[in-house]
């Protein structure tokens, strides 16, 4: 037995050098969500809203379910965030959007993609590192290329907050000789309306939004959670005591 | 349920054998008094079973197996059916469960050689439920209809391409009964997992228990408890199934639902391995992930059809690396059953084979490189080896005596 635990620790360790030359790729920066802070779930879905859902659905998330969560009223989510696009919605309507895809496709080269889920596919700290990650490049098409997503075909609609800014490289070479571009860093090419530190707060509230989009029932299974497991743990005592009893006799 | 006079089951015993059941399987099965940790796998694998057929009737009822419709239930699922997104968590964490469950159960034969006469029927069957549980996890996986799901199904079933005289493609188009998986592959994929799949796997896991009850169970020294019995036949180191080893299971139980329930309640991905972020893109026939792996339970079997150079060997090997585990009772040539009395050779070769599935496991994850397909290769051949010099090894293997009566402490 101790032999088995021995060699299961020994593979356990060796594991690690396996995985030595995965992944590479830019670091991705830690978006640092509160899921229960109400206030920026509040900013993001106002960010979202206004900057987002000319092109992006929601369309797994109803406005209904967004005042519950959200603890807005029926007037507030009217009055703020829903726009009636052409059609009246409704408060159990689903954020949906009024734009074709076929011309969206053919506006951006792909149509853009329903982001109900977009923080369970990307991540977190994956969707706070994109929506800082623009740059300009004169090569794309809508002039800005994004770190994180090469070759995007979105633009930077956040460019009023940031400001734009270009990205510096670096040339190194690998161990084989072969040279390749590495990332710097980002300098500020042009003002945006907010600071630096106020900017990356609005993409952190976008990103709160999206992941509470994501999976709105999270906060409630976290909740349920641990009265679950108190139950469990309480009827798991019970049960030993109950077996320590029978089993008294058995020698 | 002693008395036999009490009306109703009076009335029921001469209809139906309720209380010889009872008592068959229950009050008067005799089990080893000295079971330890690894003996508790077998009830909490039929308390998943039960999680897996209760939550999937539940989801059933507002899932669509239905290709436009699939992705758009399962998050109608999780958001707008009350407690949806918990009966689903409890059925995809159940999956993942169903096989950490089995996998420690069935190494549990391993070391004990539960396999071994008279229980070689026990392990076949146990070994059916086991392949017929790859192909419930496998199909129920597509269900979804995320990119993982689409891919992953396209992946494997293009393997049965690999089959020559033409049979493959044939094969391989009616398994998706389309060109490329599709609606008709969902559906068909729909209907084995809720109803043909189970329904052979209840009836396997009832052949398995009555061909174990038949027998009677093993214990950690691989003593056969029914050599010494007392004057009214009842085995010196058995104990009645109810109540001793049910309080003693509730136990496990227990325990096993704690760890369960914090996987449900706050870590139903668990960072993406019950869960893969990819199947959070709906299912995109002209789009393939850069990088397509199974879910963890797969990815040993997985990393040995990698590491083989050719296709068609490498599904026989994936093919082999399974079925090797059936041919396990005649492949042990060991006297006793127990590693607590074979030798030093033994020891070494389950242990060497447990690292083998590790390291397969883990390379099965990982995108392919040159040097993990080294690793991958050196690893598989350590996994047959396991199996095909195990007449060998286990014929040669010093013995230690074994005691007549278990040790129980």
């Amino acid at each position: 037995m101790k032999k088995i635990v021995l060699a299961f620790i020994s593979a356990a360790l060796l594991l690690p050098m396996l995985a030595s030359a995965s992944e590479e790729g830019t670091a991705l920066d830690k978006a640092n969500i509160d899921l229960n802070n109400t206030a920026s779930l509040r900013r993001g879905a106002k960010y979202f809203v206004n900057y987002c859902s000319g092109c992006h659905s929601l369309r797994f998330e109803s406005y209904q379910r967004l005042a519950k969560d959200l603890k807005l009223t029926k007037q507030e989510v009217y009055d703020n965030l829903m726009f009636s696009w052409g059609k009246k919605k409704e408060i159990g309507s689903y954020m949906t959007i009024a734009m074709p895809p076929e011309s969206a496709a053919k506006w951006f080269g792909t149509a853009p993609p329903d982001l109900s889920v977009v923080s369970r596919s990307r991540g977190v700290d994956w969707l706070y590192t994109y929506l800082r990650g623009f740059y300009l490049d004169k090569s794309r098409p809508l002039g800005v290329n994004n770190i994180v997503f090469p070759k995007v075909g979105m633009p930077d609609v956040l460019w009023q907050l940031q400001g734009f800014q270009k990205a510096s490289f670096k040339e190194v070479a690998d161990k084989d000789g072969t040279k390749r571009e590495v990332f710097e860093g980002f300098q500020p090419a042009t003002k945006g309306s907010m600071t630096p530190d106020q900017y990356d707060q609005a993409v952190r509230d976008l990103v709160t939004f999206l992941a509470y989009v994501g999976e709105p029932g999270k906060l409630e299974l976290h909740r349920v959670g641990v009265w679950v497991i108190l139950f469990l743990v309480i009827f798991t005592a019970l049960a030993y005591a109950l077996k320590k009893e029978y089993w008294k006799d058995i020698h | 349920m002693s008395n036999t006079n009490s009306s109703l089951l009076g009335w029921i015993d001469a209809r139906f054998p309720l209380t010889k059941l009872w008592k068959e399987h229950l009050s008067e099965y005799y089990a080893p008094k000295n079971f330890n940790f690894w003996y508790f796998f077998g009830s909490l694998a039929l308390l998943v079973l039960v999680n897996q057929i209760v939550t999937g009737i539940f989801l059933t009822m507002n899932y669509q197996p239905n290709a436009s419709q699939a992705f758009a239930s399962v998050e109608y699922i999780m958001r707008d059916v009350p407690w949806g997104n918990l009966i689903r968590y409890m059925h995809s964490t159940g999956a993942s469960a169903f096989f950490i469950v089995i996998y420690l159960h069935m190494f549990r034969g391993l070391l004990y050689g539960s396999y071994k006469k008279p229980r070689e029927l026990v392990w076949l069957f146990g070994m059916f439920i086991y392949v017929l549980l790859m192909a419930e996890a496998f199909m129920g996986y597509l269900l979804p209809w995320g990119q993982m799901s689409y891919w992953g199904a396209q992946v494997i079933i293009s393997l049965f391409g690999a089959i020559p005289f033409g049979i493959g493609d044939a094969l391989t188009t009616w398994i998706r009964g389309d060109f490329v998986v599709s609606g008709a592959t969902l559906n068909r994929f729909f209907a084995f997992h809720v109803i043909a799949v189970p329904l052979i796997l209840i009836g396997l896991v009832v052949a398995h228990i009555i061909a174990l009850h038949e027998v009677g169970s093993n214990n950690p020294d691989g003593i056969e408890i029914k050599k010494n019995k007392d004057a009214n036949g009842i085995p010196l180191d058995g104990i009645p199934f109810h109540p001793y080893y049910t309080v003693k299971d509730i136990v496990g139980v227990g325990v096993f639902l704690i760890l369960f329930a914090i996987v449900v309640f706050y870590l139903p991905e668990f960072f993406g391995k019950f869960m893969e972020k990819d199947n959070f893109i709906p299912a995109d026939a002209l789009k393939t992930p850069q990088h397509i792996a199974p879910l963890w339970y797969f990815t040993p079997f997985y990393a040995i059809l990698r590491a083989v150079p050719s296709k068609g060997l490498g599904v026989l090997s994936m093919g082999a690396s399974i079925v090797m585990l059936f041919f396990l009772p005649w492949l042990d040539r060991c006297k006793v059953k127990s590693m607590r009395y074979r030798g030093f050779i033994s020891r070494i070769a389950l242990a060497i084979f447990v690292i083998s599935l590790f390291v397969l496991g883990y390379i099965g994850m990982l995108p392919p490189t040159p040097s993990r397909t080294m690793v991958a290769r050196v690893f598989a051949i350590l996994y047959f080896a396991y199996f095909l010099l195990m007449p060998f090894y286990s014929k040669f293997d010093k013995i230690k005596p074994v005691p007549e009566r278990v040790t129980f402490k």
